[in-house]
């Protein structure tokens, strides 16, 4: 009787199970999405989830007309968190795309997991120099920018624009002297002057006593976060603008903008976004964006947006299947979407070849203070680096 | 020669905003040998309240009133519910919940308010500025020197000539001899506790125009307390003075004159010295 009981048992779990695997074999896609929802950064994590979301909605949850499951993880801006996550997403979890990872430190992290599980990482912000060049994978895509790009593109618009001595300031790690370099590397006047504060400092009242005295014709500031808020605020509180424009990158944007309010008026940012481009599929985005959650989307959501409707042209041309890796990544490549940004296609190296535009904030007769769109610095822009990369085969 | 004097009123300004958050910390644990690392997140609390008062009165004074009020109740419960209870207990204790706090409140914080930063607007008569030497430098910043000069000014006198004062100096020089003499020492702690958590609060707004008012914000100008407080010798309000502007001072001198990194290693060198010089700091208040 036991034994019978037994061979019942097993019987009825070997059937639950072949459910279970033939659910599975029913098309379905399966994708992580690992971004920072936690600490004093976790509004980006919140418009790259809320972005990515929209889509898969609009999808009616079906990206590409594949059933679509998401699963959301938190890895707090820790890259051995996001190396647990990653792994835990890949082996538990079952997931064929790895998505939303916003700083480059955690994307780094997590792409040995993705790679060693054979887990397409699809990145829609960070951009790190080494996976742009020697270091680039087969595995990893990214959908936004080589993090250099938006320095290089002001670089680019201040050399163009005949500003003759600019001053720096950055924080004080590799990133902030990365994002200089991009700078300088387009930008060939003279450097008035450069200033490496740590991070999380507060008060810039030191740093901005020297850019009074150096006397520079314009500052470049490249401050994310709160100390972009802070830096931005004390620099209208010492009246600076009109004499010394403030162009920046990384440091305002929708997130940070009300935290900031009218002190940003008059200065310059690059992106490659804004809320107000005249593309059919940007107006549907923000205005489907606002209604969905109530607040404005960041480039951070346009990004993480059309990295959901990447995904999904590009399992509508690989028949669904995101499990035949040699199909699905020659889709990611030649996928066709109408993207948020402008034009959109994937260089050698796959990293984006895009646009940057000039935004300017200004205030309007209501007293709102938003970022319009000056021009475009650059027209389908490729990274320095992508002539180091070898692309191996899958 | 301008620069300079204007990096040293730059000094001088984030060395009085210090001076706020210490000479309030440095009493707490001091006179009640408790260590409060919760004081950050009081310094958290009186910008975010002050915010949401400024938001609802549309008045700035007012909610500066209201936001420090607040504080200090939030101070004096916590207090009561939390610091009570450890006094007699040893300091890892101390340290490990009041570090509860910090991740219980910025928590919280974040659940009413959100994680997107807010903001706090100089208030429209101070958002100019004075010239001075040839130089204009924010009114604001000239305010923020003068408010805290007036504190410092207030807490000297209260401490120097006042029954109140004289029993904060024998709480922080002898606790044991003050109960033998029948002072109601919970009172006294309760009073020093609140009037720390007001000071922070004070600190908090007047911060919030120029700084981020997001959820951690006290967490980084906690260890530069700890910092000045230690400098100055635990329980005195004059050593929390003069080493706030000292760290102020060397601070934002280094910063402008070291290669980027140097200048932030400078006041944990001036630290390190003195503790190795005078151990017990500039000041010390106990006998």
């Amino acid at each position: 009787m036991k034994l019978n009981s037994l061979i019942a048992a097993t019987a009825a779990a070997a059937a639950l199970l072949g459910g279970v695997a033939a659910q599975a074999q029913e098309q379905e896609v399966r994708i992580g999405l690992l971004t920072t929802l936690t600490g004093p950064l976790a509004p980006l994590g919140q418009h790259v989830r809320d972005g990515f979301n929209l889509a898969v909605e609009e999808a009616g949850g079906k990206l590409g007309g594949v059933t679509t499951k998401v699963v959301v993880e938190d890895d707090q801006l820790r890259p051995d968190v996001a190396v647990q996550l990653a792994t835990k997403l890949a082996e538990r979890d079952k997931i064929q795309i790895l998505t939303g990872v916003i700083f480059s430190n955690v994307a780094m992290a997590a792409l040995k997991p993705a790679v060693e599980n054979k887990v397409f990482f699809i990145s829609p912000n960070a951009g790190p120099s080494q996976l742009a060049g020697k270091q680039c994978s087969p595995w990893f895509y990214a959908t936004a920018w080589q993090n250099d790009q938006p320095h290089e593109a002001m670089g680019a618009h201040l050399q163009a624009s005949g500003v003759k001595k600019v001053y720096l300031v950055a924080p004080n790690y590799n990133a902030g002297k990365d994002a200089m370099r991009g700078f300088k590397g387009a930008y060939k006047g003279t450097i008035a002057g450069e200033s490496y504060p740590s991070m999380n400092q507060l008060d810039f009242a030191a740093e901005i006593s020297q850019i009074r005295a150096a006397k520079p014709d314009a500052v470049y500031v490249f401050l994310s976060g709160g100390m972009g808020v802070n830096f931005t605020k004390q620099y209208a509180q010492a009246r600076l603008g009109a004499e010394i424009p403030m162009y920046s990158a990384f440091t305002i944007d929708a997130i940070t903008l009300p935290a900031v309010g009218e002190a940003a008026v008059g200065t310059f940012q690059s992106n490659l976004w804004n809320a107000d481009l005249k593309i059919p599929a940007n107006e549907k985005f923000v205005a489907a964006f606002q209604k969905k959650y109530g607040y404005l989307p960041s480039n951070y959501a346009a990004q993480s947006y059309d990295t959901a409707r990447l995904i999904g042209a590009a399992l509508r041309l690989s028949g669904g299947k995101a499990d035949d890796k040699k199909a699905f990544a020659a889709a990611l490549r030649n996928a066709k979407f109408e993207s948020v940004r402008g034009p959109f296609a994937f260089n050698s190296n796959n990293f984006p070849v895009g646009n940057f535009y000039l935004l300017e904030t200004v205030k309007r007769a209501g007293g709102k203070v938003e970022q319009v769109t000056r021009k475009t610095i650059l027209t389908n822009a490729k990274d320095n680096y992508f002539g180091d990369c070898n692309m191996a085969g899958l | 020669m301008s620069l300079f004097l204007e990096q040293l009123l730059n000094g001088l300004q984030f060395g009085m905003m210090l001076f706020l958050m210490a000479s309030g910390l440095t009493l707490v644990v001091g006179i009640m040998n408790f260590i409060n690392l919760a004081h950050g997140t009081l310094y958290m609390a009186g910008a975010f309240l002050a915010v949401t008062f400024q938001l609802l009165t549309g008045n700035y004074l007012l909610a500066l009133g209201l936001g420090i009020a607040a504080t200090a109740l939030l101070g004096l419960l916590i207090e009561v519910l939390v610091a009570q209870p450890l006094y007699k207990r040893d300091h890892l204790d101390q340290v490990l919940c009041t570090f509860g706090i910090i991740l219980f409140l910025n928590e919280l914080a974040r659940m009413i308010w959100g994680s997107a930063p807010l903001r706090m607007d100089v208030p429209k008569v101070l958002d100019g500025s004075v010239d001075i030497a040839g130089i204009g430098y924010p009114s604001y910043r000239l305010a923020i020197i003068a408010v805290s000069a007036a504190v410092a000014i207030g807490l000297h006198l209260v401490i120097t000539r006042t029954r109140l004062g004289m029993l904060i100096r024998a709480g922080a020089a002898d606790r044991t001899m003050i109960v033998g003499l029948g002072v109601n020492i919970q009172l006294l702690y309760a009073l020093v506790f609140a009037a720390g958590a007001a000071l922070a609060a004070l600190a908090g707004i007047l911060a919030a125009p120029i700084f981020t008012v997001q959820t951690g914000m006290g967490d980084h100008i906690l260890i530069l307390t700890l910092v000045v407080i230690v400098i100055g010798g635990i329980g005195s309000v004059h050593g929390a003075l003069v080493a706030a502007l000292l760290v102020g001072v060397i601070d934002t001198v280094g910063r402008v004159t070291l290669p980027a990194g140097f200048g932030n290693v400078l006041i944990y060198l001036l630290m390190a010295m003195i503790l190795f010089w005078r151990p017990r700091g500039l000041f010390p208040a106990h006998g």
